[in-house]
């Protein structure tokens, strides 16, 4: 085997090598994404049932209701058109409230409730997380999203369980 | 009058950058002496501009102007001085324009400490600096310039956000950015080779020192956003793989890589293309965390409000350097022989391999924190990548990395005989199947899998270390005079050596922190009410209850823990919940009890009912300070590496002809230099 050959071996055996580690990678990602729907489109079953995806809107006021064991919150987010009622179990992050933008991570109960492991709340006066304004967008409710354009630097906060 | 005097200085800096792109390169490419003598000047002139610019705004902010705008927006009468001055950089157009003092400051210093460097080099490295100010400095005065003044004057103005205000965070980004800017003068050594194309063993030695130097800042800038992720946000992780932190990670992966590879290019000459092709990349990548951060395409935890004019401008500038210089790379790449053969077993193999994991990691990142704009562009929907994929991503590769690292440093150059290795480094493999073994055990793997894998890999690197530390030393002066000759070694021109060696202890370290604190944490969420008890990892917390108490400008719920061990209180806990009055923004201030073995952790949540019931948050944090504890030393590697004696004699003014003899094949391919 001469030194060409040698390379083109070596060549080979990376591409192989790279390829067979970007489909691993790939395949990794497919059961770590998640969708994201709007309420309506909740609603209209679009959403997937078997795995974990994402719903955001605005948390509807006077729908915040505290579980009796003190740490279960459940709350309802709407895009303006439909709402989904959404359960999470843990500490909300600083900013979240009733009015407020959020993203919420997790699955559907058979109750049709969306039991959340994750809550993303705005972490900022003029900060809208990007789905939730398209969302209202799509809704026809411009003119709820804020003006976002302050270039204010902001931290916002997940809560994970 | 004084905000004008900046914005005057501003565009003053611009006019001085556009000449600076263009007299001293052109000079070096028509041997137009005058001109490339003014590299140097230029440089200076064009530091003290931006100087003036920035001691302006800091001015403003002091003196709370708020006819300017972006004062108003970010700062108020209330705010303590110390976070005043720490404002400036608080916002978007601050950010940038402490970006372009750096980048100046980078480009003085080149001028100043370069003074062996051959005149045509430097005054392509100075017209490359410029080039990329001009991109900035246009960026600012057209889509946000940081002077803008607004009538009629308010009153007051809003707050700092609150998560700023913390002296974490007033340092953080100045590292950060410090990192990013400094790629460009790597990035400029790399572009200004590929001019001349001269790429050889003295072009690395010229770019090695700054390059480790932003790696260090890059180093402790990332440290401080996750010590500062830890505290600030109240729930208690280091690390988010979100976007932001990526955009950071990025160019921090690619720079190890390019240290890496300059020391390869250095020492024998070879993988010199490669090389020049990972420095522009790392700044690249720089840029690329610019537009993720400033254009906010990507819904990150640290959620910038932003605006689509500025993530355009970014984008096309991002396109125009990488598109630019990867042209350059492709048209003059090519002709640089890659000299320097070696052996499959040899250093230059196992720096190969580090090399490929980390490039390999980056794609991997980049693409887990593009994927959701990708998806978006070709309509398959809105995704978020779970940090769990990136989780395992690392996994994948970070055994390996850490595999080849122990052996890479004991490994001669060029060839090397495997049956030496093994002499040399069976004990310290052999105690590493023992740290296996030993940590398998459910006493103290807690059945986690990753803990006695994550503890060998540690043992490993560290006595790797020690095998490589002791044979260098009895090479030096013989195994009965360690000290002494450890002694003479650092005087000598060993500190690149044992700056290695710092470095890649601060691994072990980062390994053991990250194993043990992902593994055997504890964390809950929890009830209680005022005198109730809760226990977590041996250690009782009892709640005391919350009170109000006034801050300089929040009002903070104060809560009052004591922590028992057994019998024994080892602390009292105060966390906060705070109100600032500013905003109305509210903020969790965590409390945290700091060990080297384990930290302690608690924070408020919200009041629960009428009878001072909160939800709370208690965590315990097996040996999380060695992951930060890691990164310095790292970090203090690096700083060790740079004072070599090497550098400082390159510093000397040069008595011998500037050319210096090259290493390996003669790769001086044009005679335009």
């Amino acid at each position: 085997m001469n030194a060409r050959q040698k390379r083109m071996l070596l060549a080979g055996a990376g591409v192989i090598g790279v390829g067979v580690a970007a489909m691993l990678a790939l395949s990794a990602l497919q059961s770590n994404i998640a969708y994201f729907f709007s309420p309506s489109q909740v609603q209209a079953g679009e959403h997937p049932t078997d795995a974990v995806f994402r719903v955001g809107g605005l948390v509807v006021a006077d729908t915040l209701k505290r579980q009796a064991d003190g740490l279960t919150v459940r709350f309802d987010v709407t895009d303006n058109a439909e709402t989904v009622p959404v359960s999470y179990t843990g500490i909300l992050p600083d900013l979240f409230g009733e009015g407020q933008g959020v993203v919420a991570k997790g699955r559907i109960g058979a109750d049709g409730v969306f039991h959340a492991d994750e809550v993303l709340a705005k972490h900022d006066a003029s900060y809208m997380p990007p789905e939730v304004a398209d969302t209202l967008k799509t809704a026809h409710a411009d003119g709820i999203v804020e003006d976002t354009a302050e270039g204010l630097k902001a931290a916002g906060q997940t809560v994970t369980r | 009058m004084v905000p004008e005097l900046g914005h005057f200085a501003l565009i003053l800096a611009l006019l001085l950058a556009i000449v600076q792109a263009v007299f001293p390169l052109a000079g070096s490419l028509s041997g137009n002496r005058p001109w490339m003598v003014m590299a140097r000047p230029l440089a200076f002139g064009q530091l003290t501009m931006l100087g003036i610019a920035f001691a302006a705004l800091v001015q403003a902010f002091v003196t709370s102007d708020f006819s300017v705008l972006y004062v108003t927006q970010h700062s108020n009468t209330v705010l303590p001085d110390i976070y005043k001055v720490s404002a400036v950089w608080g916002g978007h157009e601050g950010s940038l324009l402490l970006w372009v003092l750096f980048m100046a400051g980078w480009g003085a210093a080149v001028a100043v400490f370069s003074r062996n460097l051959p005149l045509a080099v430097l005054a392509r490295v100075i017209s490359v600096q410029g080039m990329i100010a001009i991109g900035f400095l246009l960026f600012m005065l057209t889509t946000s310039n940081p002077f803008e003044r607004m009538f009629p004057v308010p009153q007051e103005g809003r707050d700092l956000n609150p998560l700023l205000q913390d002296p974490g965070l007033a340092i953080h980004p100045p590292m950060l950015y410090m990192g990013y800017v400094g790629f460009s003068v790597a990035f400029a050594f790399a572009v200004a080779a590929l001019i001349g194309g001269r790429l050889d063993a003295a072009w690395a030695r010229w770019s090695r020192p700054w390059t480790t130097l932003s790696w260090v800042f890059l180093t402790i800038g990332i440290m401080l956003g996750s010590w500062w992720a830890y505290y600030e946000l109240g729930w208690g992780g280091w690390w988010f793989w979100d976007p932001v932190e990526n955009a950071s990670l990025m160019p921090w992966l690619v720079g190890t890589a390019l240290i890496h590879s300059l020391a390869v290019t250095e020492k024998r000459a070879a993988f010199k293309s490669w090389t020049v092709l990972l420095a522009i990349c790392a700044f690249s990548l720089s840029l690329l965390g610019t537009f993720l951060v400033r254009s906010g395409v990507l819904t990150s935890v640290h959620a910038f409000a932003t605006d689509p004019s500025r993530g355009l401008f970014i984008l096309l500038f991002l396109c125009v350097v990488v598109g630019g210089s990867l042209a350059l790379y492709a048209w003059r790449a090519p002709e640089v022989s890659d000299g320097g053969r070696f052996h499959f077993v040899s250093r230059e193999t196992s720096l190969l391999a580090n090399n490929l994991l980390f490039v390999a990691f980056t794609v991997l990142v980049l693409f887990g924190t593009l994927a959701p704009l990708i998806y978006e562009a070709f309509g398959w929907g809105k995704i978020s990548v779970g940090f769990p994929w990136f989780n395992k991503m690392f996994l994948a590769l970070a055994p390996f990395l850490a595999l080849v690292l122990g052996l890479g440093p004991a490994l001669r150059w060029k060839r090397d005989q495997p049956m030496r290795l093994v002499r040399g480094l069976w004990w310290a493999l052999a105690l590493s199947i023992l740290v296996l073994a030993l940590s398998y055990l459910p006493a103290f793997s807690g059945g986690h899998v990753w803990v006695p894998v994550g503890l060998a890999l540690a043992a490993w690197l560290t006595l790797a270390h020690i095998a490589v530390v002791r044979e260098r030393l009895r090479n030096k002066g013989g195994l009965t005079k360690r000290g002494p000759a450890l002694l003479a070694d650092l005087r000598g021109g060993g500190r690149s050596f044992y700056g290695m060696v710092v470095a890649h202890l601060g691994v072990a370290v980062l390994v053991v922190g990250i194993t043990l604190v992902s593994n055997l944490q504890q964390e809950e969420d929890v009830r209680m009410s005022p005198g109730d008890s809760h226990e977590i990892a041996g250690y009782r917390f009892e709640f005391l209850g919350v009170d109000p108490v006034p801050g300089p400008n929040y009002m903070a719920q104060r809560g009052h823990f004591k922590v028992y061990r057994g019998e024994r209180q080892i602390d009292e806990l105060y966390p906060e919940k705070r109100a600032y009055l500013g905003g109305g923004m509210p903020m969790t201030e965590a409390a945290i009890d700091p060990g080297l073995f384990r930290d302690i952790y608690v924070s408020l949540g919200e009041p629960v009912g009428d009878q001072g019931d909160w939800a709370l948050r208690l965590y315990y944090k097996p040996f999380v300070r060695w992951i930060w504890l890691g990164a310095i030393l790292m970090a203090l590697g690096g700083v060790l590496a740079v004072s070599d004696r090497r550098y400082r004699i390159a510093r000397a003014p040069a008595r011998q002809p500037v050319r210096q003899p090259v290493q390996g094949p003669a790769t001086d391919v044009t005679a335009a230099a």
